[in-house]
C-alpha cells in the first residue's frame, strides 16, 4: 500500500513541476522527502516523464550530496564536520559514534537500517561547534560522551517501542 | 576599408576573420595547440585547461573560450603555460591504466602522442587509477573507464550531435565518471550503437569492439568458405591507415589484401546497394501511389533504425522494409552459394568490412539470424581491417590491385555514392526518375542533394506530381526533423538519413579522424569513384538485372520479400523490471499493469491508474489485484496501453480498463 | 500615489501606533544557534507564564493595547551563550535562557521591572556584569548597519520591517530612479560583492543593464558554502525581507523581471523563512506585477540547493538551477551578459543584496563614511575557532584582526576553553579559498585588496581563529580535503589535481614525505591555480599555498625531521612513558591493541615504537600523565 501512496505521490509530484526537465532538482528533492532515498525505477520513470535521458537524472542524482540511491537509515546523524567544528575535533565525535554503532568508512548505515552516520560540511551552527543533526535535530557543543548518550537513549527508546508494539 | 583586425600570436600577425575563439585563430596561425576538449562541431566545455595560452594584461586564459579582440598580443609557449601543460599531463596519466603497448588507441591516443610531444619521461604524482570495471556488454563498443580522461567529448556527442544521452557524467570531483544510467551496461540502454563517441574518444576509454580473432580464426579453418564484402565508405578510408590521403581510393589494393589474408571470395556491399536501390525505389513508388506510410524513411543505417524504434514508434510503419545492404547480401549470398556450391550455410562465413561500429549490432539483431546461423556472420571496421593487414605485414600501398569477383562484385557508381550522406537519396533518384517518366537520361548526377549540412531538403517535380525530400545526417538533425514531421510544420515524402554527420565516411569504424576536412576528403573520393565507374544507376547493372530473372522473380516479390526486407519493433529503451505497486493476498491475483512510457504519459496513463484505483478501492479489490506501472508495452503508437490479466488493452480508457477488471475479478466477488 | 504605498504608509503608521501602546517587548532568539539549544521551548513558556501571570499576552500585533508583546527574532549573533533573550524597551540581554527561567524573569523583570541578575553577561576579563548590548564589548565595538535590524525585529513579520523603513528603497527604486541612476548610486556608493572575490556591484548590474533582452534574471546566492561561515544564514533568517528588497532594486537596475533566491539545503529555517518573506511580499503587491504603481514586475523564488558547495560558483548555480549537475562553465560569456538560459543574469550574495536598500534610503555619503575608500561599508564575518566570543559580527572593513580577536572576540583559548594569552597563531579567512592570516598581519586593515595581497581573501567572511596548539600542516589538509571532495570534476587540474595535493599532504603528515614533496606540492598548488576553471580551483591551492608561505618552518619540521611542532600529527608522534611517574598500573599495557607496552608490575612500562600504532589509547587510560606524545 505504501508503495502505491509514493508512487501516486511521484506522479503529484512530476504534475506540479508541471514535468519541466529544469525542475528536476526540486522533483529530486520532493521525491526523496517521500521514499528517504532515490530508487533507481523511481528515477527511471522521472526520466522519461521528464523527456530526459536516465543517465543525465543519474548524473544528476550523484552529483549533488543530498540525494542518496541507497535507502538510509532511520536515524540519520549527520555530524558536521565545517571548519569552527573541525578545529573543535568534531571528528572525534564521529569516530565514537562510528565505533559505537559498529560503522566505518564505506560502511555509513547499521544492519538493523535503524542508524546512518555521515560527516557533512557545515551546518550554520558554528558557533555552538562541534555540532551534529539527526534527522531534523540539531545537537550543539558535544563531546564524545554527550554524542554517546545522545545514540544510547535512542537505541533506548526504539527498544521499548519495539516492546510495546510486541505488546500491542 | 580598414575594417581588419589582426593579433599577435607568438610574435606573428594573424588576421582575425570569422574564428569564435583564440584557439581556432591560434590553430589558423599554424600552432597546433593541444586539446582534449575542444570540438569545433560541439558545445565549448572548457575543462582539458591544455589550451590556456597567456594574452597580455589578461593573465592566463582558456584559449577555447576567449573571443579575439582587437590587437590581442597572445604567447603560446610560456614557461608558465609549458609548466602548466606537462602538470596537467602528468596528472592525467598518473590516474590512467598504465597498459598503453596492448591498448586498441595506442598508435593514435592523443594522451600517448601528447606525453611524447611535450617530452614528459616521469610521472611525479603517485597512480591513483582504480581498476574499474571494463564494459564489454555492447556489441559495437567497449567502455574502458581506466583510460578516460573525462574530457566529456564522448558526453556531448551523444547527447548534442545524436540527442541520444546513453552515457553522461555521474558522481562529482575524483569519482566523476562517464557511464550509462546507474551504472548499467552499455547494452541495456539506450545506446544506438552509433560509436560516435568512440569516433571522438581521445583515448582509448571507448572503442570499437573487435571481432579480428574470430576473423582469423574462420580464415583458418579449412572447413570454411570465408566471403568478403566491403562497404562503399572504405575504400577512401582505409589508405589513411598506410600513409594515403583520405579519400584516395583503395578499392583494389584491399581486395589484393583480403585474398592475401585467406578470403575465398571478395565481394562489394555496393552491389546490394544498387539492389536496395531498386527495392526501396519500388516501395516508395508503391507508397506514393497508395499514398501509404509517407514519408518513407530510408532504412539502410542500423542506428538510425533503433533510433526510430526506441524513440519514434509511432514511425516505425515508415521505415523501409528493405534490409540494408549489407544484410541483403549477407542473406543473398549464403542462399545462393550454399546452392551452388552444395555447401551448409554454417560453413559460409560472411565478413564485412564496414565503416561502422552500427553494423555490428545490425548483424546480431534476431530478424537476421535463422536456425542459430548469422546472414553476417562478423563485422571488421575499417579500423580493424587495416590492423589485420598490419598483422600481416603487407605493404598496402604498393599491392598489385585486384578485382572484386562476380557477380557480387560488380557495382554501379549509384551503389558506391551510398557512403556518403544524400547517396542514397540520389541512387534512389537516378532510378525514380527514368522509372515514373520512362525515359532514359543522359546525366546522372543530382549534385543538389550532395553537401555538408545536417539537413538538407529539396523539392522536385516528376511526371506532374510534385516531390519533397529530406537528407539528414546527425541523429539530433534527424529528431528534430521528425519533430517537425510530427506536428505537421513541415511534409516530405521521402526522407534519408544518416546517424553519422556526413553519413558513412564519417562512420566510428573509419580509421581514427577528428577533423571535417578529412571527412570532406572522403567524400570528394566517393563521388570520384562514382564518376570513374562505367554505369552509374542501379537499374543498368547487368548483375542485378540477371539476378531478378534468374534468382528473385519479381522486384518486391516472395523471394525478395524473404531474403531482402524485414520487420522493425518498437523497443524499450532501458531494460528495466516494473514497479510492483499493490500485491494480491494470493498468488494468483489479478496481474494490472499500467504502461508509464513517455508517450502513454503524454496520453493520460495517469488518469487510467487512478481510475483502476478508485475502482479497486471502492470495491475491495485491493489484496486480490496486482498492480505494476511498466515503462513501455512497446506499442507506444496505440497508447495508452493497460494490460490485465492476458488483455491488452490498446488505446485504454478508464472504462474499457474498469469493465476489464470487473470481468476478470468476477470469480473473486 | 497608489494603493501600495498607501498600503505600506498605513501599516507603517499602525505599527508605530500600537507598538507604543505595549508595555514590554520580549525578543526571543530563533537563530539556529539559539534554536539548536532550544530556544523555542523558551518562546513558547514566556507565552504561557505571561498569560498564567495575569498580564496579557501579545503574539500578533494588531491592535493598540497593552501588554507583553513576545516575538521571535532573527539570528541575535552571541551564539555561544545562547538562547538569547532581549527584553524591551530597557534593552536587557539575557544568556543562556532556559524554560525554567522564564517564571523569574517575568515576576522579576516584566512586572517589577527589576534585572534579573544571574542571567546577565559577564564580560569575563573584567567581570563585569553587562546589562544589555550596549554593555557588552561582542556588540560595544561592532558596527551593525546590515545586521542592524537582525536580531531585533521578527522576521517573519513582514509589517515590523516596513515598519522600520522597510521597501521605502524598492519604492524609491520603482517610481523615482531610473535604472540608469539605481546603478549610477550602486556604483557610487562603492559596494563590491560580499561573496568573495569583491567585484564591484554597480559595474556588475551596468553590464546587465545594457543588455537588450527581454528576458533577464536576478538571482541571490544563497549557497554559503564554506565551512565555518553562517554570515548569509544569519541575514536569511533574521531580515529575509531585506533581500527581497534588495532584488526587487536590483531588477528595477538591469530590467529583470525574474528571480531566484537559491539557498543552501543545509539551511532550512532559512529557506522557510525566505519562502514565508516571499509569500508575504506577494500578498502585499511587494513582488508581482506593477510593483508601486510601477510599470515594473518582478517575480520571485526560492531554489533550495542539493548539496554542493561548487554551487556557490556562478556558473555552477546557473546550472542547478536549470537542473542540471552544477558543473561551472567557462567565462565569458559572463552571466550578466549570457546566464540563465542564456539571458542577461546578475548574482549577487545575500549580504550585497541586504546592503542594497540601506544605500539606497540612507545614501552614498552614509555608506562611503563606512569602510575604506576603495573597500567602503561594512562586513558581516562568522567568528569561530579557539575565541571566547564566537558569532556573527558586522565591522566596517578595514577593521583590524588585532581588534577583532581582542576587542570583539575576546581574546584567544586554549583547548580547554579558557583565555590563552599570546595564545594566538593564525587566522584563517576565507574558508576553503582563502588563506592564513599571521600575528604579522594583526594591524592590516582587513579589506578586500589588503587581504589578496597577503595571499588570503576576505571570501564570504568566515573567520576560524587557531590557537597555538594548532598543526597548519592539519589545517591545510583539512581545506584540501574539503575542496577536493567538493571539487565538481569538471576540469583537470582541479580534479586530479587537489587529489594529488592532498594525498602529498598525507604523505607529510603521515612522515612519508621528502624533500622533494614540497616542490612538487608548490609546483602543483601553483598550476591547479592558474589552470582551473572556475574560482573553486583556482583558490583551493590558496590554505596550502598561505600556510606554506607561512608557516613553511612547519612543514619543514614534518618532511626533515618528522616531526610535528603542535603535536597534533599522531603518525609523528613518539609515545613514551616517563619512568618517573609510571607506577607500573599495567593499565596502558593492558589496554594497548597491539601489545606495545611490556613492563613487571609496580615498576616503569615501555613502549616499543615499532610495534606502536599511536593510537593513543595508553595516553587516555594512564590515570598517573606518564604517557606523554612527544618530540622525538
Amino acid at each position: 500500500m505504501e508503495t502505491l501512496r509514493k508512487f501516486e505521490r511521484v506522479l503529484e509530484i512530476v504534475e506540479q513541476n508541471g514535468r519541466q526537465p529544469s525542475r528536476l532538482i526540486p522533483i529530486l528533492q520532493a521525491v526523496q522527502a517521500e521514499y528517504r532515498y532515490l530508487p533507481e525505477e523511481v528515477l527511471t520513470f522521472i526520466a522519461t516523464s521528464l523527456g530526459v535521458s536516465p543517465a543525465k537524472v543519474f548524473g544528476v542524482a550523484t552529483f549533488y550530496s543530498l540525494f542518496t540511491l541507497k535507502p538510509k537509515g532511520k536515524y540519520h546523524i549527520r555530524v558536521c564536520n565545517g571548519t569552527a567544528c573541525h578545529v573543535k575535533s568534531s571528528m572525534e565525535i564521529f569516530k565514537t559514534i562510528q565505533k559505537k554503532l559498529n560503522l566505518r568508512d564505506g560502511k555509513d548505515t547499521t544492519e538493523d537500517m535503524l542508524f546512518t552516520v555521515e560527516t557533512v560540511n557545515c551546518l550554520g551552527a558554528c558557533g555552538l561547534a562541534p555540532a551534529m543533526v539527526i534527522n531534523e535535530e540539531v545537537y550543539g557543543q558535544l563531546t564524545p560522551e554527550r554524542a554517546t548518550e545522545i545514540i544510547e537513549d535512542i537505541i533506548q527508546k526504539e527498544a521499548t517501542h519495539e516492546l510495546d508494539s510486541f505488546g500491542a | 576599408m580598414n575594417e581588419y583586425n589582426y593579433i599577435t600570436i607568438d610574435n606573428k600577425e594573424v588576421l582575425v576573420e570569422d574564428e569564435k575563439n583564440l584557439l581556432e585563430l591560434i590553430r589558423k596561425a599554424g600552432i597546433n595547440l593541444p586539446t582534449f576538449c575542444y570540438h569545433s562541431d560541439l558545445s565549448v566545455y572548457g575543462a582539458c585547461r591544455l589550451c590556456m595560452v597567456e594574452v597580455e594584461g589578461m593573465g592566463l586564459v582558456p584559449s577555447c573560450s576567449t573571443p579575439p579582440s582587437p590587437n590581442m598580443r597572445v604567447k603560446t609557449n610560456t614557461e608558465e603555460i609549458r609548466k602548466m601543460r606537462k602538470i596537467i599531463v602528468e596528472l592525467l596519466l598518473a590516474n590512467h591504466s598504465q597498459s598503453c603497448p596492448t591498448c586498441q588507441k595506442s598508435a593514435d591516443c592523443q594522451l600517448q602522442i601528447l606525453a611524447r610531444r611535450l617530452g614528459i619521461t616521469e610521472i611525479r604524482f603517485k597512480n591513483q587509477n582504480k581498476n574499474l570495471p571494463i564494459d564489454d556488454s555492447s556489441p559495437s563498443i567497449v567502455r574502458d573507464p581506466n583510460k578516460c580522461v573525462l574530457c566529456g567529448d564522448c558526453v556531448r556527442i551523444c547527447s548534442e550531435v545524436q540527442s541520444v544521452g546513453a552515457i553522461d557524467f555521474a558522481y562529482r570531483g575524483a569519482n566523476t565518471i562517464v557511464i550509462p544510467s546507474f551504472g548499467k551496461d552499455l547494452d541495456k540502454v539506450e545506446c544506438i550503437n552509433c560509436g560516435q563517441c568512440a569516433r571522438i574518444c581521445p583515448t582509448g576509454a571507448l572503442t570499437p569492439k573487435s571481432e579480428i580473432e574470430h576473423v582469423w580464426k574462420a580464415l583458418h579453418d579449412p572447413e570454411k568458405i570465408v566471403i568478403a564484402q566491403i562497404a562503399p565508405a572504405v575504400r577512401v578510408a582505409i589508405g589513411e591507415m598506410f600513409g594515403l590521403e583520405p579519400g584516395v581510393i583503395s578499392t583494389g589494393q584491399t581486395v589484393a589484401a583480403l585474398r592475401a589474408m585467406g578470403f575465398n571470395r571478395v565481394y562489394d556491399t555496393c552491389f546490394t546497394a544498387d539492389l536496395t536501390v531498386i527495392e526501396e525505389s519500388n516501395e516508395f513508388i508503391r507508397r506514393v501511389s497508395q499514398n501509404k506510410n509517407l514519408p518513407q524513411f530510408t532504412s539502410c543505417c542500423p542506428a538510425w533504425v533503433k533510433f526510430v524504434e526506441q524513440y519514434y514508434p509511432e514511425f516505425v510503419q515508415h521505415l523501409s522494409s528493405c534490409r540494408s545492404p549489407q544484410q541483403m547480401f549477407g542473406a543473398l549470398t549464403k542462399e545462393i552459394i550454399s546452392a551452388q556450391f552444395n555447401v551448409e550455410k554454417a560453413n559460409i562465413i560472411v565478413v564485412s568490412i564496414m565503416p561502422c561500429t552500427a553494423k555490428k549490432f545490425e548483424a546480431k539483431r534476431p530478424e537476421f539470424i535463422h536456425d542459430g546461423i548469422k546472414d553476417v556472420d562478423y563485422v571488421l571496421t575499417t579500423q580493424e581491417l587495416g590492423r589485420m593487414i598490419e598483422e600481416t605485414g603487407l605493404n598496402f600501398s604498393e599491392l598489385e590491385p585486384e578485382s572484386f569477383n562476380l557477380p557480387f562484385g560488380f557495382k554501379t557508381g549509384a551503389g558506391v555514392i551510398f557512403g556518403n550522406s544524400g547517396g542514397v537519396s540520389e541512387a534512389v533518384l537516378r532510378y525514380t526518375t527514368e522509372k515514373l517518366t520512362g525515359e532514359k537520361r543522359e546525366h546522372y548526377e543530382f549534385k543538389n542533394v550532395r553537401g555538408d549540412n545536417g539537413i538538407r531538403e529539396i523539392k522536385f517535380n516528376l511526371a506532374d506530381k510534385d516531390f519533397s525530400m529530406a537528407i539528414v545526417s546527425g541523429l539530433g538533425n534527424a529528431r528534430e526533423l521528425l519533430e517537425k514531421i510530427k506536428s505537421k510544420e513541415v511534409h516530405y515524402d521521402f526522407v534519408e538519413v544518416m546517424a553519422c554527420p556526413g553519413g558513412c565516411v564519417g562512420g566510428a569504424g573509419q580509421p581514427v579522424f577528428t577533423e571535417i576536412e578529412i571527412r570532406r576528403k572522403r567524400a570528394r573520393g566517393i563521388y570520384d569513384n562514382d564518376r570513374m565507374l562505367e554505369l552509374h544507376k542501379s537499374q543498368d547493372n547487368p548483375y542485378i538485372i540477371e539476378l531478378y530473372s534468374s534468382f528473385l522473380g519479381e522486384v518486391g516479390g516472395e523471394k525478395a520479400h524473404k531474403l531482402l526486407h524485414t520487420h522493425y519493433k518498437s523497443r524499450k529503451r532501458i531494460a528495466d523490471e516494473d514497479m510492483h505497486l499493490t500485491y494480491a493476498d494470493k498468488e494468483e491475483g489479478l496481474e494490472v499493469n499500467v504502461c508509464f512510457g513517455t508517450s502513454c504519459f503524454i496520453k493520460g496513463a495517469q488518469r487510467i491508474f487512478r481510475g483502476i484505483l478508485d475502482y479497486i478501492n471502492a470495491n475491495g479489490l485491493r489484496n486480490k489485484v496486482n498492480v505494476s506501472a511498466s515503462f513501455c508495452f512497446e506499442s507506444c503508437e496505440r497508447g495508452p496501453v493497460a494490460r490485465i490479466g492476458d488483455h491488452v488493452i490498446e488505446r485504454c480508457t478508464v472504462d474499457l480498463a474498469i469493465e476489464t477488471i470487473k470481468k476478470e475479478t468476477e470469480p473473486y466477488v | 500615489m497608489n494603493w501600495t504605498l498607501l498600503g505600506l504608509n498605513k501599516i507603517k503608521k499602525d505599527f508605530s501606533l500600537w507598538e507604543k501602546s505595549v508595555n514590554h517587548r520580549v525578543l526571543v532568539c530563533a537563530g539556529t544557534g539559539c534554536l539548536v539549544n532550544g530556544s523555542m521551548k523558551v518562546y513558547e513558556e514566556f507565552i504561557r507564564i505571561i498569560e498564567k501571570s495575569g498580564l496579557h499576552v501579545i503574539v500578533e500585533l494588531k491592535n493598540e493595547e497593552e501588554g507583553v508583546w513576545v516575538s521571535k527574532s532573527g539570528c541575535q549573533g552571541f551564539c555561544q551563550i545562547g538562547p538569547l533573550v532581549t527584553i524591551l524597551p530597557e534593552n536587557i540581554l539575557y544568556t543562556k535562557v532556559k524554560p525554567e527561567d522564564v517564571f523569574d524573569i517575568v515576576e522579576t523583570t516584566l512586572k517589577k521591572g527589576e534585572l534579573l541578575h544571574r542571567l546577565l553577561y559577564i564580560e569575563p576579563h573584567m567581570q563585569k556584569i553587562c546589562k544589555g548590548t550596549e554593555d557588552i564589548p561582542f556588540y560595544q565595538r561592532q558596527c551593525r548597519f546590515v545586521l542592524s535590524k537582525c536580531g531585533a525585529i521578527d522576521p517573519e513579520d513582514i509589517r515590523e520591517y516596513i515598519a522600520r523603513n522597510g521597501y521605502l528603497g524598492a519604492l524609491r527604486a520603482c517610481t523615482e530612479m531610473t535604472p540608469e541612476e539605481i546603478c549610477k548610486t550602486i556604483t557610487d556608493s562603492g559596494l563590491r560583492g560580499r561573496g568573495g572575490g569583491g567585484f564591484p556591484t554597480g559595474k556588475k548590474w551596468d553590464t546587465a543593464r545594457v543588455q537588450v533582452s527581454e528576458k533577464k534574471y536576478v538571482i541571490c546566492n544563497g549557497d554559503e558554502g564554506d565551512p565555518g561561515a553562517f554570515m548569509d544564514m544569519g541575514v536569511m533568517e533574521g531580515n529575509p525581507h531585506s533581500i527581497i528588497e534588495g532584488m526587487i532594486i536590483a531588477s528595477r537596475a538591469i530590467g529583470a523581471d525574474e528571480g531566484y533566491v537559491y539557498v543552501r539545503a543545509e539551511y532550512p529555517l532559512a529557506v522557510k523563512r525566505m519562502r514565508k518573506a516571499i509569500k508575504d511580499a506577494y500578498e502585499l503587491g511587494l513582488l508581482g506585477s506593477k510593483i508601486f504603481g510601477s510599470d515594473h514586475t518582478f517575480h520571485l523564488q526560492v531554489m533550495e540547493g542539493a548539496g554542493a558547495f561548487v554551487c556557490g560558483e556562478e556558473t555552477a548555480l546557473i546550472a542547478s538551477i536549470e537542473g542540471k549537475r552544477g558543473m561551472p562553465s567557462p567565462k565569458p560569456p559572463f552571466p550578466a551578459i549570457s546566464g540563465l538560459w542564456g539571458k542577461p543574469t546578475i548574482i549577487n550574495n545575500v549580504e550585497t543584496l541586504s546592503t542594497i536598500p540601506l544605500i539606497i534610503t540612507e545614501g552614498v555619503e552614509k555608506f562611503r563614511q563606512m569602510g575604506t575608500e576603495n573597500s567602503p561599508g561594512t562586513k558581516t564575518f562568522a567568528i569561530t575557532g579557539h575565541v571566547l566570543n564566537t558569532g556573527l559580527i558586522e565591522m566596517p572593513l578595514g577593521v583590524t584582526l588585532r581588534e577583532i580577536v581582542y576587542g570583539v572576540a575576546g581574546g584567544i583559548t586554549g583547548d580547554d576553553g579558557h583565555v590563552m594569552s599570546d595564545g594566538f597563531k593564525a587566522a584563517q579567512i576565507g574558508g576553503p579559498s582563502g588563506g592564513c592570516l599571521t600575528i604579522e598581519h594583526f594591524d592590516l586593515p582587513i579589506d578586500f585588496d589588503s587581504l589578496k595581497k597577503a595571499g588570503a581573501m576576505v571570501g564570504s567572511g568566515g573567520l576560524v581563529m587557531m590557537n597555538k596548539n594548532t598543526c597548519m600542516v592539519s589545517v591545510a589538509r583539512f581545506f584540501m580535503q574539503f575542496t577536493q571532495s567538493e571539487s565538481c570534476g569538471k576540469c583537470v587540474p582541479c580534479r586530479e589535481g587537489t587529489k594529488q595535493m592532498l594525498s602529498l599532504l598525507d604523505d607529510i603528515i603521515e612522515g612519508k614525505a621528502t624533500e622533494e614533496t614540497l616542490e612538487i606540492l608548490e609546483d602543483l598548488a601553483q598550476a591547479v591555480q592558474k589552470g582551473s576553471l572556475c574560482g573553486l580551483g583556482k583558490t583551493a591551492p590558496n590554505p596550502v599555498l598561505s600556510t606554506l608561505r607561512y608557516f613553511r618552518e612547519e612543514y619543514e619540521a614534518h618532511v626533515k625531521h618528522k616531526y610535528c611542532p603542535a603535536g597534533k600529527c599522531r603518525a609523528l608522534i613518539k609515545f613514551t612513558i616517563d619512568s618517573e611517574l609510571c607506577k607500573g598500573c599495567t593499565l596502558c599495557a593492558n589496554k594497548c591493541p597491539t601489545g606495545a607496552i611490556t613492563g613487571e608490575k609496580k615498576t616503569p612500562h615501555r613502549i616499543d615504537p615499532f610495534l606502536c600504532i599511536k593510537c593513543g589509547v595508553c595516553i587516555q587510560t594512564c590515570k598517573f600523565k606518564a604517557i606523554k606524545g612527544d618530540k622525538p
